[in-house]
């Protein structure tokens, strides 16, 4: 018998929840020893894949030769489409739009055109380079004011009203109307798109992705190779890093290793090369956003009218939900008494657009914080207190356009105690005289609030399932649908489970995410990964708990009631039974110590077509401010201070919600700065490395960035009362672009609108100088 | 040597076709494997060591960070290096650590693998492994690295979950503790055992490699590399392989003959003559760092912004050179300083002026077999105007979108009486703004001059639009930064360098304590 359990004070780690607690991979990761897909020591004879790509924006195939390709010394097999054993189609919307091999037609550069296997990837990458390919070009639509006019949306649009936006802003005293212009911005995980195959009897197979949808990945492979759901299995133990890059775009690594596997019969590794994914794979949306508000001349909101137009590339991919999330989220924390909201998922030829953290919510955040300036400055006032104004709350200011009632805003309390604590007002003052002194530098101060919806769009997407073994020597193994990516989710699940069976932690086992033990998951996204799966879990725990405790409860001739269930043992009429005991008489009274447990989001539910209902089942909250400076010379810029109050509701694990909202504040700030995707006129992808494409470093972190946790309990019944975390601290980042907002506006003396758009590179700041200049001047 | 093949009449030692080198602690001897080989892929699939990943295979993102030590001065120098990169020849005889060998046998964590536990410092893990590289450099190399001495030292790695603010914290606990320094003992007893090992294994001999159709030779002499490259004008000089291992991993382009110039003493040596600096070719940037501080704060500070420590590690200036980019930071800055180079052909030596040697886009004058030997750089006067500034999207380890180095000399009455003006990113070729300094000379150094001057900026220049700059903006910057040149002598500084933080490390979150849990699966 182990030691620990025979204290008889309660260990802190038998009660692990809300305790900061290192990841649990820490100490793998800090000696190389965590495995990812791309670690995994390979069967004999496993073939490298190599994935070949269009070099066309948008053309037809006249001709698709690649005799010499398998020809080429070395190659084993090539796979176009018609090599594909089922049906050629990965579309994760189930939108029959995106064949895993192009036929008649290329719709993007870098759209993927076939396979090649050898025994190493040098082999298949050069001799992918053998293909005859006959183009004819077509035209290729790149923007979305050219897809917009022609109609060509990948989804039906999304309209959302409330009230009469169109009246509203004829009635108001002041109106103001322009177009925000903001890019995507790629994933960058630093682990590589990655499958390994692993063919087995009957036609069966194995993968390892890097997937953060092992199920749907599951069902593609399944298609692609002819095969039932469950002769396909998935697994994943850990990815390195996702961030929405690996929900749907993890599937044409592991259909285009598992079709080469299935038709050699040998294992096949596909792992891309950074170029290549960057390439090959979507990233998040760029938008444009035309919109006119109307406000008082105290700047109070009466009617907002918004168009976003969005650039979804070829496919629809998830862009049906991520443009509704824009419109879900483009209130951000206002109300908006008329609105109508409108969407436009265009369709253009360049690479289809994915899921991101944030899922297009971010998109339209961006969109109501412009209201907010263009309202500052028009009615001379400071912009925090335009936010202030027209926050939810109030008589009769709670409905969302999407007729959803905001019944837990703690945003007014949360912002106003942030701008006390940070001394936003007297900085601002501080900040002005500062830039009277300065002629070649400006500084920028801004206080931004964050309101996102917590749930899938999709309500039937709001499920989870677990999977709890207890084996004869009391150890248990936990499993559950969520994938770790870094978030940390296997520890706060593993810290649930803990806690309801009162044993350490360190006795519960993690195990690699499979679909051949929990299936029909969902993804790991929406930030929804610790409230379905951590639920999920506790129900198997709170399972095997009560047949435990009816079994001590029988064989004491007690009632269960009578039955203490303590750190390590339960005591009954003056027994003691510590857990090995109690799990091996158990195991001889032959309870069943293996149980799945389920969990379904309560209260939620969407009618797309009314534009009605409560989609989300609670909100999560959080403010920033950001104090910026701008080199009004070259338009450079650095952020000097970030103050972060979150809501994490009851954090889990303080210390990994903290890792999550820095983490995310700061890839935010990337989006908004320096992250900028360049394509070319031929529709080329120009920075698709890290070279060209610059995702923040050690040096942009601000020299002062404080975080604090909103600490109260989530009002809604969730996992110990916690808040998703994963998504909402990414758009605390819009702090740092109106801070760089603030900082450009002095050099017209805050007169003119900078009208910034993103992502804010020097460039682009620079630009803004001039126009304010200019206007300023003139 | 007892099979009779030393011949007793060579000067010296036969070529050596086998690459040997210590890894973690064991002597590796490595034959038949193609010379282009990199050191990640011989680490991964060669030798199944795992830890260190591949994250771009450009040497951008650090993920493959691991330490390379060798002998230097006499003593043992170790370098963090991007390890995608490094052809696998360029490690002979050096001691190569990865992140596998730094916890003891019984899973005692490296101070900084143990800082970084307790810090949270990883969330993916998949950068980690590159991060504990570069932070066990910061602890071996500074006493107590400041605020800019860690950023710097993490400026060549990426990681996009934990937002730094851990692994910055991390290094900034490194020091002081009682526990580091018996670690800090046992590194240091293990290094006179390693300073002994590497002596021995530096047979002084020739590499010369051939597998796979490629050859690679590395040759000990200045004189047997410029007979070598003479005989052999096909060969491709490789200095730090910071360009030219991209030629492989991007662009898989064939290589028969490489000539490596890493292991030629000569060119490694910075001579100060007091009145010029002379460089030679295979000096890398780190190693070049403290002679170009003294060049001035602004040479300081764009030494520190040419690249992440593990490619200034490798990069050479006579690479940076050589290669002709267009937007390489070194150029202008020397350019604008008068340095000239010395190009060495067999016996034959000649030199000319930095500037004249980019003749377009893509094209030196550089005739086939002959390389760069020195770069000589004329330190400027005392009371010159010397400015460098580099204009990218981000601030650390990204390529200029402008870069601008600025050389003004003014007369007892404050007239310009010499003007050097250099600009990268404006042009096919680094290239002097002729009409800016015309304009300029025999002026008043005052503003209206510089706007005059500024306005010729477009005379010298028609910059392109690319993925980090439109040609609106170049232009427009090329301008701005005379303006802040000039401005700078009223006004101090005008740099958003990093900003001090208020309590040193920046650290204000709340610190959380961690019980460490490991709870494998695996």
């Amino acid at each position: 018998m182990r030691e620990s359990l025979a204290v008889n004070t309660d260990p802190p780690e038998t009660a692990p929840v809300h305790l900061p607690l290192a990841h649990d991979s820490a100490r793998k990761h800090v000696t190389g020893q965590a495995r990812y897909v791309d670690d995994i020591p390979l069967p004999e004879r496993t073939l490298q894949v190599h994935i070949a790509w269009a070099a066309k924006a948008h053309a037809r195939i006249i001709e698709l030769d690649l005799s010499a390709v398998l020809s080429a010394p070395g190659v084993v097999a090539v796979v176009d489409a018609a090599g594909v054993p089922g049906i050629n189609e990965i579309s994760p919307a189930h939108r029959d739009d995106e064949p895993l091999f192009a036929t008649e037609r290329v719709l993007f550069h870098g759209q993927p055109l076939f396979a090649v296997a050898a025994d190493d990837i040098k082999t298949a990458r050069r001799a992918a380079r053998l293909a005859r390919i006959v183009y004819e070009d077509l035209p290729a639509v790149l923007d979305v004011d050219t897809a917009k006019a022609a109609g060509d949306f990948v989804v039906p649009p999304l309209s959302m009203r409330r009230g009469d936006a169109a009246a509203g802003l004829e009635g108001a005293p002041l109106r103001r109307r322009g177009r925000l212009a903001m890019g995507g911005q790629e994933h960058f995980y630093l682990e590589g798109q990655v499958a390994l195959a692993l063919p087995g009897e009957d036609g069966d197979m194995l993968v390892y992705s890097s997937t953060q949808h092992p199920t749907e990945t599951q069902d593609l492979v399944a298609r692609v190779l002819g095969l039932p759901a469950a002769a396909v299995t998935i697994e994943v133990r850990r990815l390195g890093g996702a961030f929405g890059g690996k929900e749907s775009q993890a599937n044409l690594f592991a259909c285009g290793a598992a079709v080469v596997a299935a038709r050699t019969g040998r294992p096949a590794k596909c792992r891309a090369d950074r170029d290549d994914d960057m390439i090959m794979t979507g990233k998040r949306h760029d938008f444009m956003v035309d919109y006119e508000v109307g406000f008082s001349t105290d700047g109070q909101i009466q009617a907002v009218a918004m168009d976003f137009i969005s650039r979804c590339g070829w496919s629809a991919d998830l862009s049906g939900p991520i443009n509704d999330r824009a419109l879900f989220h483009a209130d951000n924390g206002y109300f908006y008494p008329d609105v109508a909201l409108q969407s436009y998922p265009c369709r253009t030829n360049t690479v289809s657009n994915t899921a991101f953290r944030g899922f297009g919510g971010p998109q339209g955040m961006l969109a109501a914080e412009r209201l907010i300036d263009e309202i500052a400055f028009a009615t001379g006032q400071d912009p925090f207190d335009v936010r202030l104004r027209n926050l939810y709350g109030g008589e009769a200011r709670d409905l969302t356009p999407y007729h959803m009632r905001v019944e837990d805003n703690i945003l007014p309390a949360m912002m106003k105690r942030l701008a006390e604590s940070c001394r936003y007002r007297q900085r601002r003052v501080e900040i002005r005289a500062w830039n009277e002194a300065h002629r070649w530098q400006k500084r920028g101060l801004a206080l931004t609030p964050v309101k996102f919806g917590i749930s899938f769009t999709m309500t039937a997407f709001n499920q989870a399932g677990s999977l709890i073994h207890i084996y004869k020597d009391g150890s248990v193994h936990l499993n559950h649908g969520g994938i770790e990516m870094g978030q940390g989710l296997y520890l706060k699940v593993a810290q649930v489970v803990a806690q309801e069976l009162a044993l350490p932690l360190e006795r519960i086992r993690l195990s690699a995410t499979t679909t051949g033990k929990v299936p029909n998951t969902s993804a790991t996204a929406a930030s929804s990964g610790s409230d379905l799966n951590g639920m999920a879990a506790l129900a198997a725990a709170r399972t095997l708990k009560e047949r435990l405790i009816a079994f001590t409860a029988e064989m004491h001739q007690s009632s269960a009631e009578e039955v203490e269930w303590l750190p390590g043992r339960v005591v009954v009429k003056g027994n003691e039974i510590f857990w090995e005991e109690l799990v091996h008489r158990a195991y001889l009274g032959r309870v069943p110590l293996s149980a799945t447990g389920f969990y379904k989001t309560p209260k939620i539910h969407w009618d797309r077509e009314q534009g009605r209902g409560r989609p989300f089942y609670y909100f999560a909250y959080g403010a920033a401010c950001a104090e910026t400076i701008v080199d009004v010379l070259t338009g450079e810029h650095r952020v000097l201070a970030v103050q972060i109050l979150h809501d994490c509701g009851t954090s889990l694990n303080p210390a990994i919600d903290k890792g999550q909202i820095e983490g995310g504040f700061v890839q935010g700030m990337g989006w908004l700065t320096s992250e900028e995707l360049v394509w070319d006129e031929a529709g080329r992808l120009r920075t698709h490395a890290p070279s060209t494409y610059k995702i923040p470093t050690a040096s942009d972190r601000p020299p002062v960035f404080e975080i604090e946790l909103w600490d109260e309990p989530n009002r809604e019944a969730t996992i110990h009362r916690s808040k998703a975390v994963g998504e909402p601290p990414f758009m605390l980042a819009l702090s740092v672009f109106h801070s760089l907002s603030d900082a450009v506006a002095a050099v017209a003396d805050h007169r003119v609108c900078p009208r910034l758009d993103a992502p804010a590179t020097p460039e682009r700041v620079l630009g803004s100088i001039e126009r304010l200049r200019k206007e300023a001047s003139g | 040597m007892t099979d009779g093949r030393r011949d007793s009449k060579q000067t010296f030692p036969r070529p050596r076709a086998a690459i040997r080198f210590i890894l973690g602690d064991e002597l590796v001897e490595v034959e038949g494997v193609p010379p282009t080989t990199t050191l990640l892929e011989w680490l991964r699939l060669y030798r199944r060591r795992t830890g260190t990943k591949e994250g771009c295979a450009e040497g951008d993102c650090g993920a493959c960070t691991v330490i390379v030590g060798r002998i230097a001065d006499g003593g043992l120098r170790y370098e963090a290096l991007n390890a995608c990169i490094r052809f696998l020849p360029m490690v002979d005889g050096c001691h190569v650590l990865t992140v596998e060998d730094l916890a003891l046998c019984d899973g005692t964590l490296h101070p900084v693998q143990e800082a970084l536990v307790a810090t949270h410092g990883s969330q993916c893990g998949y950068c980690t492994p590159g991060f504990v590289m570069s932070l066990w450099a910061l602890w071996r190399s500074a006493q107590t690295p400041d605020r800019a001495a860690i950023l710097d030292g993490l400026a060549g790695n990426l990681c996009r979950c934990t937002g730094y603010g851990p692994i910055v914290e991390a290094a900034g606990r490194l020091h002081g503790q009682t526990q580091a320094d018996a670690w800090r003992e046992r590194q240091a007893s293990a290094e006179v055992i390693m300073l002994a090992r590497l002596a021995a294994l530096n047979d002084g001999s020739t590499l010369d490699l051939v597998a796979a159709g490629q050859r690679f030779v590395a040759p000990r002499d200045q004189d047997a590399l410029a007979d070598l490259l003479a005989a052999n004008p096909e060969a491709v000089v490789l200095a730090g392989g910071t360009d030219i291992g991209l030629w492989v991993t991007k662009q898989d382009r064939p290589l028969p003959l490489l000539v490596w110039l890493g292991r030629v003493d000569e060119l490694r040596q910075i001579e100060d003559r007091g009145q010029d600096i002379v460089i030679g070719a295979g000096v890398t940037y780190e190693q070049a760092a403290a002679a170009m501080a003294g060049l001035g704060p602004d040479a300081a500070g764009l030494w520190r912004r040419i690249a992440s420590p593990p490619i200034r590690n490798a990069g050479t200036i006579g690479g940076n050179i050589s290669n002709g980019s267009p937007i390489g930071d070194t150029p202008p800055f020397l350019i604008a300083l008068g340095a000239s180079l010395e190009l060495r052909h067999g016996q034959e030596r000649r030199s000319l002026p930095l500037e004249d040697f980019f003749l377009a886009y893509g094209r030196q004058d550089r005739r086939p077999g002959e390389f760069v030997a020195r770069v000589i750089i004329p330190r400027p006067r005392p009371d010159a105007i010397f400015k460098v500034m580099k204009v990218s999207k981000r601030f650390d380890q990204d390529i200029s979108a402008v870069c601008a180095a600025f050389l003004i000399e003014l007369d007892g009455s404050g007239k310009v009486e010499r003007a050097r003006i250099a600009m990268g990113g404006m042009a096919a070729i680094p290239k002097r703004a002729r009409a800016v300094e015309t304009a300029l000379l025999g002026q008043p150094w005052t503003e209206a001059s510089i706007e005059a001057a500024a306005q010729a900026m477009a005379l010298d220049f028609k910059p392109l639009s690319d993925m980090r700059a439109g040609a609106v903006y170049r232009l427009a910057v090329a301008g701005n930064l005379l303006r802040k040149c000039y401005q700078e002598g009223l006004s101090g500084r005008l740099r958003l360098d990093l900003q001090p933080a208020a309590d040193g490390h920046g650290l204000r979150t709340v610190p959380v304590p961690v019980p460490s849990l490991d709870m494998s699966d695996a």
